[in-house]
């Protein structure tokens, strides 16, 4: 719906009906087997990418001369709580996370918790990000202090400002699982997969609602995501990795490792199970001890073996756009460059079964592109240009307002 | 900054706001030899917690035909940086290599100042961060000025070893922002040591950290004590410094007393002694008044974890009441609004570059405010991290800065953007006698890098200090440098884990 377009985009929106637009000379990071293109047209037509060659015509296009810059599909901005927590210390404005307050040795689940409701299209940090390069995001439930280890439901989204803008297909349920949920799991992660084993037993046997884990609506939304559904399992331990794909191929589970800090040296098995990992590429620390063994190479390690993989940045979501700095940092420690893109874009997209209609610059994708001043995953390049469903972005947020309102008042008060 | 935090998924902070978020420190630009670390108006003794640091061994060592940029706003192409005895001897051009000397080919490569960051919490919230480690908030009275943060710093922390590959030869390590008044920050440089007085930078001024705002009242606030509210917060810290003043006054008071008693026995002496005439009694020590006397004195800089532009206007003024100098503002997420005001004061702002948002104080953000913060003349920006991740990319940090005020049309070349985390930063610290540039006679901290430091690509390849190459990529330390990890990293870099 055009009215509901964020407000940032009010003004040009009138302007931004999704014409032919032309973007000629271009080094086109495809993130499809056809690789890197050097000096090629690319043609958005219906918001759509329509055709991609060198000396395409198109009359009644917006034509554009890229120079040779960069032009990558629009990236992955990572699993955040982007409109669904404006500022992370003010409670009224976070709906990330559910509590109601039973104590944690209930167990109350709530799967059929989806935060994707709780989306805010005007959130400041939806421009703040899209000017960044980023076209969309994954809605990751949180852990409330009084919750469950089971977050809930998430879903994609993109970025275009518009309210109703979950991506198709994208739901998933989000479970953390480790040392750091002890606290919300009665104190150990053994009763993890115990509480875990107890779900899957009340989705196939008649259970009583008074003793039950979950609602019966949460018993239907966990039986879903248990014939072949998306769940995203935050978990960073070797050990608890293998365990988590043996639990998931036991119970027909779609899972995808979040954090991941020691995937690396189960590579071969996540590989193998076709699991993939979306990893915080600088994290080399122990900052748990689930965590001992993370190291800068684990995106290269895990490239290498064959683990489809993307970057997010965890409990960030205001400075999401950092995601192309990780990106950057595993090429710096032995990731392909080409590779990390396509980590942030078509892997990303596959991930989230969205690999159909975004992630790549190919005739037919909906025309989520972004034009770099440079390298796109350098920290000095900036987007100059980012297009979402084929209408450009106003490259402006609440921040370049700021900026421009107190670089005008210093150039005045340092003139003399 | 959720840096101290444990990642995870996002979700809703437990913790209080204060943890990794800690403070922000500016330095007014002391151009000082570094004071003697010991502020106390008591009588001086020799000052315990003494630094025992001892350079390690160096190699007279030539790099040569490297592109350098020595830290005073100067580039040098095919240059040459000289390093003897553990100092810098001499940069240029086409200079020779003394008999003996180690050459170092670096064609290709770019070389830098050690990197300085003047905000860390490396050892104090070390990783794991467990609770057994949370050590950097005394959250139990809103001013404990007389805690110090090197009293609590792990030498263990393997945030030290992967800071060292991202170049850093000098930090400060602060206490947290909990608190009003914290404490006392130290100054190391980033040797492995068993002990933290090994790694104490010898000479330099200690820090006092202060904390504007949301977190010290929200810590007290929360639990129906004072503060409660930023009007509280003021009043806390003028009354702290108010009993400080006292406080001196009693000494200089006894100090006086003192000098009439002396003088008074020695024009006795030889005459029949007065029994009542006995020596004045010294007042009792304060520990928490030392340290405020020695800020006010000088001695030890003022570094205020500050957000907002009209809190660090405030500051400003509780400077002037008291006659203390304020090093820097750390976390200035808003000194783009008042850059002219910090130059004028002669105050640092030491900033990240992109954080922001995660609580009120934070949301007006922008990516352009250390170029910004730089604009006015005499201005001193900083790259800062209050992050163990931080920490080790702030060239990257920097390159982000750098790349946002250009594309605003400000002409910021690399050889000035490397001043933020060099030059400027040892200014904050009151070391930039002694460090944070490449010039004759400064200590030998020294990084080269494989390319331009400002990428994202970029690795430091070799990383002296004081002369001692004490991390060379090409020959990485076979076990971590980290007791904590040792016989356990191994074990997981082996695979044999699972």
């Amino acid at each position: 719906m055009r009215a509901l377009i964020a407000s940032a985009l009010a003004v040009v929106a009138s302007n931004a009906v999704a014409q032919d637009i032309l973007i000629r000379g271009a080094t086109v990071y495809t993130s499809t087997a056809k690789g890197t293109l050097t000096n090629t047209d690319v043609l958005i037509r219906d918001g759509r990418i329509h055709s991609i060659g060198t000396g395409l015509a198109a009359d009644n296009a917006t034509t554009l001369d890229a120079k040779g810059r960069a032009l990558t599909p629009g990236l992955f901005a990572g699993l955040t709580t982007i409109g669904i927590q404006e500022v992370s210390q003010e409670a009224t404005t976070d709906d990330a996370s559910i509590g109601l307050g039973a104590p944690a040795y209930e167990m109350q689940w709530r799967p059929e918790f989806d935060v994707s409701t709780a989306y805010n299209g005007r959130s400041v940090l939806v421009p703040v990000t899209r000017i960044e390069g980023m076209t969309w995001t994954v809605l990751n439930p949180g852990i409330a202090s009084n919750g469950n280890f089971l977050a809930g439901q998430g879903a994609a989204v993109t970025l275009d400002g518009r309210q109703d803008a979950v991506l198709d297909g994208s739901r998933s349920l989000f479970i953390n699982l480790g040392g750091q949920m002890n606290s919300h799991s009665g104190g150990s992660r053994a009763a993890q997969w115990m509480v875990l084993e107890q779900a899957v037993h009340e989705t196939r046997n008649r259970v009583s609602d008074q003793k039950s884990l979950m609602h019966p609506l949460g018993r239907e939304v966990f039986a879903r995501y248990l014939s072949g559904g998306r769940v995203i399992f935050n978990v960073d331990r070797a050990g608890d990795i293998v365990k988590t794909i043996a639990f998931a191929k036991r119970y027909n589970i779609k899972p995808v490792i979040a954090g991941g800090a020691e995937a690396w040296i189960v590579a071969d098995q996540l590989a193998e199970a076709k699991v993939p990992v979306i990893i915080d590429a600088l994290n080399n620390l122990p900052n748990t001890f689930d965590q001992i063994g993370a190291r800068l190479d684990n995106a290269a390690l895990l490239n290498k073996a064959g683990v489809k993989l993307t970057f997010s940045m965890f409990e960030d979501s205001h400075n999401a756009r950092k995601v192309r700095q990780l990106a950057g940092n595993a090429v710096a420690h032995g990731m392909p460059k080409e590779a990390a893109v396509t980590a942030l874009t078509a892997d990303a997209a596959d991930i989230f079964g969205l690999g159909a209609t975004r992630g790549r610059i190919a005739a037919g994708q909906v025309a989520d592109v972004v034009l770099w001043s440079g390298d796109p995953l350098e920290v000095t390049s900036l987007a100059d240009q980012v297009w979402i469903a084929g209408r450009p972005v106003d490259m402006r947020s609440r921040q370049t307002e700021l900026r421009d309102r107190y670089f005008e008042r210093l150039k005045r008060a340092t003139a003399n | 900054m959720q840096h101290a935090h444990a990642r995870g998924a996002p979700r809703r902070s437990v913790m209080i706001p204060l943890l990794g978020i800690l403070l922000s420190a500016c330095a007014t630009a002391p151009q000082s030899q570094a004071p003697t670390p010991q502020a106390t108006p008591a009588p001086s003794t020799p000052a315990p917690y003494t630094s025992t640091y001892r350079a390690l061994p160096s190699t007279t060592t030539l790099i040569r035909g490297a592109t350098v940029l020595t830290g005073t706003g100067t580039r040098i192409d095919n240059g040459d940086v000289l390093i003897v005895d553990g100092k810098i001897s001499a940069v240029g051009t086409q200079l020779s290599a003394p008999a003996g000397a180690k050459v170092i080919e670096a064609n290709g490569r770019w070389v830098t100042p050690g990197l300085i960051d003047v905000h860390s919490h490396l050892g104090v919230y070390p990783s794991p961060g467990v609770d057994a480690h949370s050590d950097g908030n005394e959250m139990v009275d809103p001013v404990t000025a007389q805690a110090w943060a090197e009293h609590a710093l792990w030498p263990q922390d393997p945030g030290f070893q992967t800071a060292l590959e991202g170049g850093i030869t000098t930090m400060q390590i602060l206490p947290g922002s909990g608190n009003l008044i914290g404490g006392r920050g130290v100054t190391v440089k980033n040797v492995h040591a068993t002990t933290y007085q090994a790694m104490k930078f010898p000479g330099a001024p200690q820090g006092l950290k202060m904390a504007c705002g949301e977190n010290p009242k929200g810590v007290y606030g929360g639990k129906g004590q004072a503060p409660m509210t930023r009007m509280g917060n003021v009043a806390g810290y003028r009354q702290a410094f108010a009993d400080a003043q006292a406080y001196r006054e009693e000494w200089n008071k006894y100090r006086r007393e003192l000098a009439e008693y002396e003088k008074k026995q020695k024009d006795a002496a030889g005459k029949k002694k007065d029994a009542d005439d006995k020596p004045p009694s010294p007042p009792k020590r304060d520990l928490k008044s030392d340290t405020l006397v020695g800020a006010m004195n000088g001695e030890i800089l003022v570094h205020i974890h500050c957000y907002r532009a009209d809190e660090m206007a405030i500051m400003i003024d509780l400077a002037n009441e008291f006659g203390f100098k304020i090093a820097a503002f750390h976390h200035a997420v808003e000194a783009y609004k008042i850059a002219d005001l910090l130059a004028q004061n002669d105050i640092c702002g030491a900033e990240w570059a992109d954080w922001w948002g995660f609580k009120m104080e934070a949301f007006d953000g922008v990516m352009e405010n250390l170029a910004l913060t730089d604009m006015p003349r005499n201005s001193c920006a900083v790259v800062h991290s209050d992050s163990p991740e931080g920490i080790q990319r702030l060239n990257q940090e920097a390159g982000k800065a750098m790349a946002r005020g250009n594309r605003m049309g400000l002409d910021i070349s690399r050889e000035h953007a490397i001043t933020w985390l060099t030059l400027n930063a040892a200014k904050a610290l009151g070391i930039d006698q002694v460090t944070g540039t490449l010039e004759a006679g400064k200590m030998g901290d020294v990084v080269i890098w494989n390319g331009d430091p400002f990428s994202v690509y970029a690795l430091a390849e070799a990383v002296f200090i004081d002369g001692a190459l004490v991390y060379d990529r090409k020959s990485p330390p076979a076990k971590p440098a980290s007791d904590f990890l040792l016989g356990q990293y191994e074990t997981a870099v082996k695979g044999s884990a699972q």
